[in-house]
Parts: C-alpha cells; sequence; structure tokens
C-alpha cells in the first residue's frame, strides 16, 4: 500500500495532498501547473516535500525531521513524460540495467511484443515501441509502485489504444499501486479505478 | 635538433590536461548539479583566465607561488619544495590558462542531455556513482572529449604565463613557444621555423581529430530512422 500526507510550498500555492493507493491505478488529473508531477517526484525522492509523510508497504520513504529515503532505495518504478531511454544502449541495454529477474522480464516483453528490439538503440524504435520499453524496463526492476507521467501524450490514437490496454493487461499480472498522471478525459475513465482531479495543489 | 622543447611541452601540456580535466569536470559536475547563493560569480571567477592577458594570470601566479608568495613560501617552509622556475611552474601556468576550456565543455556537456535520463537509471536502482560511469560520463564524452583536445592545445600553446612564472631556462622550461620566441630574439631563424611548422603540425593534426571523431558520434547518435 502506497500513502502519503504532504505538504509542499510551490511558487503560486502550497500543494497539500492525502492519498492512499492500494493495488489500483490512481489517475491524476488536472490543469497543466496544477502540482501532479510534483506529486510523482515527491514519491519518487527527485523531490522532497516540506512536511509530511510517505509510505510504501509499511518502509517509510519520507517522513517530516528525517533523512529522506534515497531515490535508488525506493523501488519505485518511474515513466517519464519522454521516456528517457538511454540513448547510448540499445533496448536490451536499457531493459537489463536496473533488472531482478531474467525470466521474469523475458516473460514480460513477450507480453509488450518489443522482444524482436533488443539490439536496436531507442533511436531506431517507434514512438509506442518507446513507450513499452520504458514500461517493461521500470517493471523489470520489480518496483512496489509505478508512477506514470503522461505516459500516451505523443502517441497517435491507435497506438494510444493499444498501449492502454498493454497497462491494464500488465496491471492486472502486477496489481501493484500505480498513479498516472494524464490530460486526457477519456483515458483517465478507461484507466482510473479512481480518478482525482487536482486544482492549485488539492484534490477537488 | 635538440628536441628537448617538444618533448618538454608534451610533458607539460600533458600532466596540465590530465590535472585540469580531473579539477574541470568535477567543478562542472558539481557546480551545474546544484544552486547555492553567488554561483553565477563563482563561475565567473574561474572563467576569469579565458579573458585576462596571460601576463596578468602569470603575475598572479608569481605573487602566489613566488617566495614570499603565500603559497610559494608554504611550500618552501614545508616541503623545501620551489615552484617557480621550474617545469611544474609551466604546468600550474598552463594548466590556469587552460582550466576554462575546459570547465565550459564539461559544464555545457552536462546540461545537454535530459536530466530525467539520470533520474530513470537513479529510480532503477542505481546508486550516484553507476550513473555518473554508466550514464552522465558516456552522454556527456563527445563534449569532455572536445574540452580535453582544446585544454591540450591550449596548454601546449601557453606562452606569456609560463614565461612570467616558469622563464626561460634551457633544458628546463623551456618549451615550444619559449623556443619560438628566443630563437628569433637571437636571431636563429631556422630553428624557429622549425619549431613553428611542429606546432602547427600538432595542433592540426588535434583539430583533425576531433573534428572527424566528433562528426563521427553526432552522426551515431543522432541516427534517426
Amino acid at each position: 500500500m502506497l500513502s502519503l500526507n504532504i505538504q509542499k510550498r510551490l511558487k503560486n500555492f502550497t500543494l497539500q495532498i492525502q492519498l492512499k493507493a492500494v493495488g489500483e491505478i490512481v489517475v491524476l488529473t488536472g490543469p497543466s501547473g496544477a502540482g501532479k508531477t510534483t506529486i510523482l517526484n515527491c514519491i519518487a525522492g527527485l523531490s522532497q516535500p516540506d512536511s509530511g509523510q510517505i509510505l510504501l508497504n509499511g518502509r517509510s520513504l519520507f517522513q517530516e525531521g528525517k533523512k529522506p529515503l534515497p531515490v535508488n532505495k525506493r523501488r519505485i518504478g518511474y515513466l517519464f513524460q519522454d521516456y528517457a531511454l538511454f540513448p547510448h544502449m540499445t533496448v536490451w541495454g536499457n531493459i537489463k540495467y536496473g533488472m531482478k529477474n531474467e525470466q521474469l522480464t523475458k516473460d514480460l516483453m513477450e507480453v509488450a511484443g518489443i522482444a524482436h528490439l533488443l539490439q536496436d538503440y531507442p533511436q531506431q524504435i517507434s514512438g509506442g515501441e518507446k513507450q513499452r520499453v520504458a514500461l517493461v524496463r521500470a517493471l523489470a526492476t520489480e518496483p512496489e509502485a509505478l508512477l506514470l507521467d503522461e505516459p500516451f501524450s505523443s502517441l497517435d490514437s491507435q497506438t494510444k489504444m493499444e498501449c492502454r490496454n498493454e497497462l491494464l493487461r500488465l496491471h492486472a499480472l502486477w496489481n501493484i499501486p500505480i498513479l498516472l498522471v494524464t490530460h486526457d478525459k477519456e483515458e483517465a475513465k478507461m484507466l482510473g479505478n479512481r480518478i482525482l482531479q487536482i486544482e492549485n495543489g488539492r484534490f477537488l | 635538433m635538440d628536441i628537448t622543447p617538444l618533448l618538454l611541452s608534451l610533458k607539460i601540456a600533458s600532466i596540465a590536461t590530465i590535472t585540469v580535466a580531473f579539477i574541470g569536470i568535477t567543478a562542472a559536475r558539481v557546480i551545474t548539479r546544484s544552486s547555492f547563493p553567488g554561483k553565477r560569480v563563482l563561475e565567473s571567477v574561474l572563467l576569469l583566465p579565458l579573458v585576462l592577458p596571460p601576463t596578468v594570470v602569470g603575475f598572479g601566479l608569481l605573487y602566489l607561488f613566488g617566495r614570499n608568495g603565500p603559497i610559494g613560501k608554504l611550500l618552501l617552509n614545508l616541503f623545501d619544495v620551489q615552484i617557480v622556475f621550474t617545469w611544474v611552474g609551466a604546468v600550474i601556468a598552463a594548466a590556469v590558462v587552460a582550466f576554462p576550456l575546459m570547465y565550459q565543455s564539461a559544464a555545457a556537456s552536462f546540461s545537454n542531455y535530459d536530466r530525467n535520463i539520470e533520474n530513470a537509471a537513479l529510480t532503477m536502482g542505481a546508486s550516484k556513482w553507476r550513473v555518473f560511469w554508466t550514464i552522465s560520463f558516456p552522454l556527456a564524452w563527445p563534449g569532455l572529449l572536445a574540452g580535453l583536445v582544446l585544454t591540450f592545445a591550449r596548454a601546449l600553446g601557453e606562452f606569456g604565463a609560463t614565461l612570467m612564472v616558469a622563464g626561460f631556462i634551457p633544458n628546463r622550461t623551456e618549451t615550444i613557444p619559449l623556443a619560438i620566441y628566443f630563437a628569433v630574439e637571437s636571431g636563429e631563424t631556422d630553428t624557429a621555423v622549425f619549431w613553428v611548422i611542429s606546432i602547427l603540425i600538432i595542433g592540426f593534426l588535434a583539430i583533425l581529430w576531433l573534428n572527424w571523431w566528433s562528426g563521427r558520434n553526432i552522426l551515431r547518435f543522432t541516427n534517426d530512422q
């Protein structure tokens, strides 16, 4: 279970968020600059809240007044908007970078349909393929929660549908809490077990 | 022809380049990744040798490392070591003058790619050290290499600061640029021409190789379908 109760002072408002998620997909939606990505960054440890706490399966990731758990110890998968694949490594190099279990990873690649791309470089594959590689790369580290920041925004509508279905399939297998940020209302409805509207740093 | 100036120049430029690479890359990495009050001031100070006449840098170093200078006195008292008028002085002069080139190249290289690439590696469980050596360093490498070549070329050609700090002592601090100047001074045109051509060839080959190499690398990184 992922639970957070955090406050963070931003430029124009104060982010105040309380959230609990068990093996479900929680969609965060709202206007640009509402603090959605900041929430993901606080959970991943890329930025720190001013106060509050973040717990993941009983482990404390952040506790006010204590040293926050470093990013690389959090066991949280993060899919960035532009995928952030390592451009100087092949698809396989990318995936095995943080891989825990090779057999499991190979099964994942089969499910995601990227097993034939292993020797290619990220510059050589399509947007939809990059998205799948990034997803498999994140899951190969066997995270306890997954964060997705507008993961489908740069894909065409056909690929978007395929990738969304893919995410649902993988989630059914993995059953970890997923936080997904999107602008797309239709996407929110299709993917979210729960949809949270955020504005000026608070849930509506 | 006595080739001591060539060997001395290569030795001094190499040591200066290695030193500057280490300090410059570390400084660029730390400074570009952090924000603190006075950051712009510090960066300006680090780049100062780029815009100052080398004689001013030489004057400053002479003041610091001279027998009565704060660092010079300390080294003399503690280790009985003198820097001024030795080849070590020439290394320091070349390093200080060439430092901004390495720093600038390194700073640009580390901000040239998406920060989230490093963040992704961190979220995948990699330590900061591993992220640096497997992600940051390879991605910055083309720019770092360009910085290294420029630093080496600048160190090889350093004259003004070197003359002030290391002086002209045949066989001890006689680098190629100094050898050229003093050959012309004493009317030995043949010697001067020989060294002029030598340094032209070295400089040209360095730039040519760098252009060829970076061209090849840029192709590799932008291999879009």
